[in-house]
């Protein structure tokens, strides 16, 4: 009897793995078809031969991107936003989340100031009203279209100042008393003892900024100013960026498949890097979320 | 006195930090909330703000008159609703299932991938899933091989909704899954050897302790969800339809986007735009009541 419970609860568990794995597959395999068809022949491709394992095996297509300039340019374009949008979403979060952790009583403007936030945060613009203001600002066709929209992260902000008054008010009291001064505070007490909510915030806007395409479409009228998903995007979304003439069409339809392929491929490449780091600090970075006082 | 100035400098050194966020949250959120008043107008960019004529309620009214808002409306509200519900049952019994998941090692790894999707751009998975879906994609081949129809994933109207609200369930099931996880590492074990020396199965313990005790954690998410009833999720819909798909598949924000940008009829766009807004704060206004009625939760 026992036995054959035991049995039961087995075979159970083996269905719910295989159930599980199965799962995890549904999201893995699409990825790994990607690789495989960017590692394809075009007629293999074309012809939907390819599933996991690349069918006439060649590296054509990352041949042609190595010398394609505009991939690259939307690439450095990226990884230009990436950084100086990382730096000053950093920068912004951090002095902002500050003063919001503080008590109405060390600095009065506190809780106007959070309102001000909330209301920002649900107060959704839309589309043109928005586009219409970054015109004004003269910001179109620059990197800082990109970047000074974004600048202000609300969400990480919360995220961060929920972090910080969650300090023990020990250490910052006896600061005080020595004479410290806010700047200090945050840089001495603060920012030390935050690390791993730092960490969360900065994989947020990266992550963020790598994948956003959308400013980059509306913001930017010259193709050359693309960020590469805008130009990813456009290239196998739109199609819009592909060649003229009857003949290069026929031809570059058969390779585009897998020229496509790599793209989105080596478009992935930067998350998958940074993916042990995210999959560790955003599931905390949900919990330091949820968790409040 | 000694005492004063140095409060007064500790308020100067708040306020300065301060500064530039709220420098930020005025430039690019009450700048362009100022700048929807043009959905009272016939805007036209050449005569600006001050010098376009004003309309009064006249954009409203033309949106009220015609059957694409109405068609957008409901299109928008069926697909987020769909995605609500449908993302919530799976990411409740994924980690139900998880959780009954006796192996360390493979768990570990199912979490690793089921995450993953949830940090690609929807550009890069809506590039992956045309291939996919595609006649001789993979899923194509999968269905042929089935001995079923092919079926048009992204071309039928019947079938375009389904194809959004299940690719976006596939995309953010493991990760919405994280909160009822760790909401299930709280329930106190004893409770689950008491059920045992009961004689409970394994079904009946999934049941009446891990379901009851994630209850809370599901009612927080439902109530805070119902701020997006009217998200269906831009990146996604934009970057997955094309005009054959049109009549289901159109929502609020590509119709603004198409209207108001590609077309250049800012008033009507930013009239639709500015109905978004007020109807997405009154959302918000009732899920958050609705979050601390119900499940006891302030955001602040």
């Amino acid at each position: 009897m026992v036995i054959s419970h035991r049995l039961k609860d087995r075979v159970v568990d083996w269905i719910i793995t295989a159930f599980l794995i199965l799962l995890a597959l549904s999201t893995l395999l699409p990825l790994i078809n990607t690789l495989a068809i960017s590692l394809s022949d075009k007629a293999a491709v074309s012809g939907g031969l390819v599933k996991l394992i690349p069918v006439g095996f060649n590296l054509d297509s990352y041949d042609y991107i190595v010398q394609d300039g505009q991939f690259w340019r939307s690439f450095a374009i990226s990884v230009e936003r990436v950084v100086l949008g990382g730096l000053i979403n950093f920068f912004i979060a951090v002095v902002t989340a500050f003063p919001l952790s503080r008590s109405t009583k060390d600095f009065p403007l506190r809780n106007i100031c959070m309102w001000l936030m909330v209301a920002g945060m649900v107060l959704n613009v839309g589309m043109v009203p928005w586009y219409l203001t970054i015109h004004r600002y003269d910001l179109i066709d620059t990197i800082w279209a990109l970047v000074l929209p974004t600048a202000l992260p609300i969400w990480n902000v919360i995220l961060l100042m929920n972090f910080f008054r969650n300090i023990p008010k020990e250490l910052d009291e006896a600061a005080r008393i020595d004479g410290a001064t806010p700047w200090l505070l945050l840089w001495k007490i603060y920012l030390p003892t935050s690390l791993p909510a730092l960490a969360t915030i900065t994989l947020f806007s990266v992550v963020g900024h790598w994948n956003s395409f959308f400013d980059g479409l509306i913001l930017m009228n010259n193709p050359a100013n693309y960020p590469l998903q805008t130009y990813i995007q456009q290239l196998v979304i739109a199609q819009r960026l592909t060649f003229s003439g009857a003949q290069a069409q026929l031809l570059g339809k058969l390779s585009n498949n897998t020229l496509n392929a790599a793209k989105l491929f080596i478009a992935m490449i930067p998350v998958l890097a940074i993916y042990p780091f995210l999959q560790n600090y955003f599931i905390r970075g949900i919990m330091l979320g949820a968790v409040k006082q | 006195m000694f005492k004063r100035l140095k409060v007064k400098s500790e308020q100067i050194s708040y306020s300065l930090m301060i500064l530039p966020g709220m420098v930020l949250l005025v430039a690019f959120t009450f700048v362009p909330l100022f700048y929807s008043v043009i959905a009272f107008q016939k805007f036209n960019p050449a005569l600006g703000i001050t010098g376009s004529p004003w309309v009064g309620l006249d954009n409203f009214l033309f949106l009220f008159r015609i059957r694409d808002a109405r068609e957008v409306f409901g299109n928008t509200l069926f697909i987020a609703t769909g995605k609500i519900v449908l993302l919530e049952v799976a990411a409740v019994a994924f980690a139900l299932l998880l959780n009954e998941l006796p192996f360390m090692r493979i768990k570990r790894w199912i979490q690793t991938f089921v995450y993953l999707p949830h940090f690609l751009s929807w550009v890069i998975l809506a590039g992956i899933l045309r291939t996919l879906l595609a006649r001789n994609g993979m899923v194509g081949n999968l269905l042929e091989f089935l001995g079923l129809e092919y079926i048009q994933f992204l071309g039928s109207p019947h079938i375009f909704p389904w194809t959004i609200i299940i690719s976006d369930v596939w995309k953010e099931f493991g990760f919405e899954a994280i909160i009822y996880l760790a909401a299930l590492t709280a329930i106190d074990p004893t409770l689950y050897e008491v059920a045992e020396l009961d004689g409970a199965n394994r079904f009946q313990k999934m049941l009446h302790i891990s379901l009851p005790g994630i209850l809370p954690t599901v009612v927080l998410v439902a109530s805070l969800s119902i701020g997006n009833v009217l998200n269906a999720n831009f990146d996604q819909i934009f970057n997955l339809y094309s005009p054959i798909v049109y009549s289901s598949g159109d929502v609020l924000d590509t119709y603004v986007y198409r209207i108001g940008l590609i077309q250049g009829q800012y008033s009507i766009a930013t009239a639709v735009g500015l109905l978004k807004t007020v109807a997405a704060l009154i959302l918000i206004g009732i899920s958050y009541w609705v979050a601390y009625k119900f499940a006891n939760y302030k955001i602040f």
